[in-house]
């Protein structure tokens, strides 16, 4: 769409990224009419209900979307600090507030209707943000540039998961991630992420199985093995080495050769013997690298050390830190208990509601699992379940894709900015849907714990439609002022 | 953007969103088009089929006469959640005449997981069982003061008399190989366990019929699901009309009643069973509800056996009884002709006795009528000695086997296998090869089973046997198979025997003298033509069997009888009464002998054997 030099508003805002929203909002308040149906339902604008009340909700966010986009674009970067200040002292007040709504403390009452601060915090979050980074002077050189903008995510984050005990709403704020990353941010870092959840797996789910042969326990092994590989691969890729690469593999498997030779007749400490080859390779990595001047290199050697040390402290955090519950739901999630009447009810429920809609679903109102209740917070966290049990294989994957084309259209606007702060709080909205879908379809389909966060617009809930009406219509004024701004 | 190096990031993000699309597409195409076990367990999650019970198919008598019907009784039930506040439970009690600590004691054994594992607040729950319908009436009447509470109706077998125990049968509790073996029977069901009720069960039982409800996740009905669509109404089972004359069955458990024994009345014309009494029976109504297994094991347990159908399941030697049988064999055969006399010295006959005493020589019609041994022994030593016994007894043991299948035509020694009648045992006529085993071939000849000519020593057959035989006499050499359904169909079952027609009237006549100057005398009845034979059998553990078979009347014999009493002594003191006065039953629609009818009925003969 081309856009207009005039300021009329309505010629340019987005109006693809409106008619995704529409049809979101749409399909989402028909699924929460299902999930909440039962025999001796009334209409579907009955306002005893949830789905009375829900269609309330999409009235005032239609109202507030068009107020958001009448407000001069200014507005926003104006008020960027002053709001994140107002947060964060709404924030703290919150626990004390609220009244505990099953042990969350995120709640506050304003007469009928409760209000959830945490779901507004993402957009006031990305705003402050994006103006911090947005400035002209602002450039993403080293690690301490990132430091401002890290506590701008970080202490929200944590008030909202120690004060509020909202552990979901909190980990949104690691969607921030993805932003610094397209800022300049070392594509590392979200290794490091990727790393750090893979071996919490591994040493989680296999920690307690014994080798086969020896002592020590699969688990270890199996990390032991990946950070060796993994330091191998940096020692050949930064010394540009090709033919010592083949020694220090060939070398690695020799010496795991022998001890399985040894281990015929004596017991080998396989998770020790693991992880001397580990610090031995960094040791010829601190060796080389102080040879060559690559100081870089020290860092990959120190993050190695850290794994070791993290590998270990994973069964202590998960025994000790993580609450029963999320313990639990981990366990459940990585085949280690099996608990259907308990904590892995709602999955085992959700499976069963979306594996039995098939392929083409069991038809509009039709289903069982949630029209008889089997699947708790079925028009809440877990409304895809209802998706996937009355519109089937068809309907679910209809629905990815539409968010799919609707995240991608948020990159679009993002991409088309030329000013850098709305470019960036584009890519915070952005990141927060894809965060939001990512977490809350997974733990549906059974691929992630269970992780209480809304799926945007089909959950039932004024906070998160408002807080997404919001992050959303901000967008799409700032955008429709694009043209306006040059810098 | 200008001079933005990390531009091509964007694809890195995007790729990212992409992925993780791609990989939820992934899991959602092996969970709903791959997987198929979830589908299965969301119907178990809602869907729940109640079973809806036919009401179990009638049984009637020959004449209509009711025999076994279905009783209705009560469970109450109550779902705790919808118990309010204000539920009187001193009014509830009172309705039900029980007190408050019963009440209490039944209300915390349903609670008790240990003990009820089902429990549920949100479903119903038996508070109790088998109640008649006074029970509940009061109940009833109050009903809407009570909310939660529900009255269920399901039905039990009761019986009009306390009668045919044996032929009827009873339900009980299917067994986990019934329910193996058929695939319509689930656990709790009920069907046929013995005698009609469990050879007509596929008929008796009808059809089951399923209603599918939905049930939410906290177990409360919600409706029949898809508007009933997948719902079956249950069909209820077919009356069964049976050959049974009830007044006479009521008859003959009457003059048994007090001894072991059993009775046996069949039509001949048309092979229908009269009456099939066995006594130590029982009361039918016992072995039904809450009484059957307790009562069962007493029956089970009980020395005189009353479980056991001596009709049809008892094996005795004939006896005299047989006579009739070796007449019209020997006659067949052509080892005597109806002129053919033999000498008989009484009791110093050689090598049997006569235990009569008459004139001598004596002719066939005389000899059936003093029940001649010697002339028997005679007449079945000519036929089987006939051609003499050739090289290595081929000839005489080729006579024999020849004897041997000219008995057996009279479905004697064999089971009834195109019947509906229940356990049978076949009895015995010895073949060839079972004396060629005891004895050698050529180690035996007619002196050597000389006792099977007047119907002791191997010989065994049965009392229904018995009374086919007399209904085959009564209809000059053919039977219909035995049975117990009133049903045109069996008349196929028309077994004819290659006996001369003319032997029978012999036969008939000799049987007729028993009657009137023989053994049965005593008990005969002028206005009513009589056939008859009584027999004594002697028997290694006790007193002589008491047997009788007969029918009436000669002219055109309308019932065939056969009665045996156990260690009783002679059969024309115990067995012909019984007989004569079934027969006066049948025939004249009542018994006049009231003296006899009292005395037979009330003399005990086996104090062990337990009335019902």
């Amino acid at each position: 769409m081309r856009a207009s030099r005039s300021g009329n508003i309505w010629q340019n805002v987005d109006w693809i990224t409106i008619g995704l929203f529409l049809v979101l909002v749409f399909f989402g308040w028909l699924n929460i009419y299902g999930a909440s149906y039962t025999f001796d339902q009334t209409s579907i604008f009955d306002f005893s209900n949830r789905a009375g009340k829900q269609f309330t909700w999409i009235m005032g966010s239609l109202i507030m979307g068009i107020v958001l986009l009448l407000i001069d674009y200014k507005t926003y970067d104006v008020l960027a600090y002053i709001a994140y200040g107002a947060m964060l002292l709404l924030l703290l007040a919150t626990p004390f507030l609220a009244h505990d709504i099953k042990g969350s403390l995120s709640w506050i009452s304003l007469g009928p209707v409760n209000l959830q601060p945490a779901e507004f915090a993402k957009c006031v979050v990305a705003l402050a943000v994006a103006k911090y980074m947005g400035r002209y002077e602002y450039k993403l050189r080293t690690w301490r540039d990132l430091i401002v903008p890290f506590a701008l995510i970080g202490v929200p984050a944590l008030i909202i998961m120690i004060l509020q005990k909202e552990t979901g709403s909190a980990l949104v704020f690691a969607a921030f991630l993805l932003v610094f990353y397209r800022q300049g941010m070392s594509g590392y870092v979200l290794w490091i992420g990727v790393a750090a959840v893979a071996l919490f797996i591994i040493s989680i789910r296999f920690g307690a199985v014994p080798l086969p042969l020896g002592s020590g326990s699969v688990g270890i092994l199996s990390c032991m093995l990946l950070l060796t590989a993994v330091e191998i691969f940096f020692i050949c890729k930064e010394h540009r080495m090709r033919w010592q690469a083949l020694i220090l593999v060939g070398s690695v498997v020799a010496i795991y050769g022998i001890c399985l030779l040894l281990s015929i007749w004596f017991t080998m400490p396989f998770d020790w013997i693991s992880m001397g080859v580990v610090i031995a390779l960094v040791l010829y990595n601190v060796f080389v690298s102080l040879y060559w001047r690559k100081y870089m290199l020290l860092l990959v050697a120190l993050f190695t050390l850290f794994c070791i040390g993290y590998t270990h402290a994973c069964d202590f955090a998960f025994t000790r830190v993580l609450q029963p519950h999320q313990r639990i739901r981990i366990e459940v999630l990585l085949g280690m208990k099996e608990d259907p009447a308990g904590a892995g009810y709602n999955v085992n429920q959700a499976r069963i509601a979306i594996g039995s809609g098939r392929f083409l679903g069991k038809g509009y109102l039709n289903g069982t699992q949630t029209k008889l209740q089997f699947v708790p917070e079925q028009d809440t966290d877990f409304i895809f379940c209802t998706v996937g049990e009355e519109w089937g294989f068809v309907g679910s994957i209809g629905v990815l894709l539409v968010y799919l084309f609707f995240i991608l259209r948020l990159i679009e606007i993002a991409e088309r900015q030329r000013n850098t702060t709305t470019q960036i709080y584009a890519y915070a909205v952005a990141s927060i849907f894809l965060f939001h879908l990512t977490i809350n379809v997974g733990m549906v389909l059974g691929l992630l714990p269970v992780i209480g966060i809304p799926l945007p617009f089909f959950s039932y809930g004024g906070s998160s439609l408002w807080g997404f009406t919001l992050l959303l219509f901000i967008l799409l004024r700032l955008d429709a002022a694009r043209m306006e701004q040059l810098r | 953007m200008i001079n933005d190096q990390f531009y091509r990031r964007r694809y890195v993000i995007s790729g990212i969103a992409i992925g993780i699309v791609l990989v939820y597409i992934i899991r959602l195409f092996y969970l709903q088009v791959i997987d198929q076990s979830t589908k299965d367990q969301a119907d178990n999650n809602a869907l729940v089929k109640q079973t809806i019970y036919p009401s179990r198919g009638l049984i009637y008598d020959r004449n209509g006469e009711l025999l076994v019907f279905n009783q209705p009784i009560y469970e109450i039930t109550m779902t705790m959640r919808d118990m309010d506040k204000d539920w009187d439970t001193i009014t509830f009690c009172q309705c039900l005449q029980i007190t408050r600590a019963e009440f209490d004691e039944r209300i915390a054994e349903i609670k008790d997981r240990r003990k009820n594992r089902g429990y549920s607040r949100w479903t119903p729950q038996v508070f109790m069982s088998q109640l008649k319908k006074e029970d509940i009436a009061p109940l009833q009447e109050f009903l809407s003061m009570f909310p939660g509470i529900q009255i269920q109706k399901r039905t039990l077998r009761d019986y009009t008399y306390k009668a045919a125990a044996h032929v009827l049968g009873s339900v009980g509790e299917v067994s986990q190989s019934d329910i193996d073996r058929d695939d319509y029977y689930a656990r709790g069901d009920y069907s046929g366990r013995d005698g009609l009720e469990r050879t007509y069960e596929a008929q008796l039982r009808g059809e089951k019929g399923v209603e599918v409800l939905m049930r939410d996740s906290r177990g409360r009905m919600q409706g029949s699901y898809q508007d009933g669509e997948l719902d079956r109404t249950a069909k209820a089972g077919t009356d069964l009309y049976t050959t049974l004359d009830i007044r006479l069955q009521l008859l003959a458990e009457e003059l048994l009643s007090g001894k072991i024994g059993s009775a046996v009345a069949i039509e001949p014309k048309t092979g229908e069973i009269l009456a099939l009494a066995s006594n130590p029976g029982w009361n039918p109504k016992v072995l039904v509800g809450k009484e059957r297994s307790k009562n069962y094991d007493i029956l089970l347990k009980d020395p005189t056996k009353p479980l056991y159908n001596r009709a049809t399941q008892a094996t005795y030697s004939p006896g005299s009884t047989f006579k009739t049988i070796q007449a019209l064999v020997c006659l067949h055969e052509k080892g005597i002709t109806p002129n053919t006399v033999y000498p008989c010295s009484g009791p110093g006959s050689s090598p049997i006795k006569c235990t009569h005493h008459h004139g001598s020589p004596v002719t066939l019609e005389n000899a059936i009528e003093q029940s001649c041994n010697p002339y028997f022994w005679c007449a079945f030593r000519d036929v089987l000695q006939k051609d003499g016994y050739g090289k290595d007894n081929e000839d005489f043991r080729k006579r024999y086997e020849t004897w041997r299948n000219d008995v057996m035509s009279f479905g004697l020694g064999q089971k009834f296998t195109d019947t509906d009648l229940g356990d049978q045992s076949s009895g015995s006529i010895p073949s060839t090869r079972f004396y060629d085993r005891y004895y050698g071939k050529t180690g035996w000849k007619a002196i050597t089973i000389r006792s099977l000519s007047i119907g002791q020593g191997e010989i065994l057959v049965t009392p229904i046997q018995l009374a086919n035989q007399a209904a085959t006499i009564a209809n000059d050499g053919y039977y219909i198979t035995p049975h117990l359904n009133k049903n045109d169909s069996m008349l196929n079952h028309r077994h004819q025997l290659d006996i001369e027609h003319e032997y029978f009237d012999i036969l008939k006549a000799g049987m007729h003298r028993v009657m009137v100057y023989g053994t049965g005398r005593h008990y005969a009845i002028d206005s009513l033509h009589m056939a008859g034979k009584t027999g004594t059998v002697q028997n290694p553990h006790g007193r002589d069997h008491a047997i009788f078979i007969g029918f009436a009347p000669v002219e055109d014999p309308q019932i065939a009888v056969a009665v045996v009493v156990e260690n009783a002594g002679f059969g024309a003191t115990w067995a012909s009464p019984v007989a004569t006065m079934m027969i006066e039953q049948y025939l004249t629609g009542e018994v006049k002998r009231k003296d006899l009818r009292k005395r037979i009925g009330e003399s005990v003969l086996n104090a062990s054997v337990k009335k019902w």
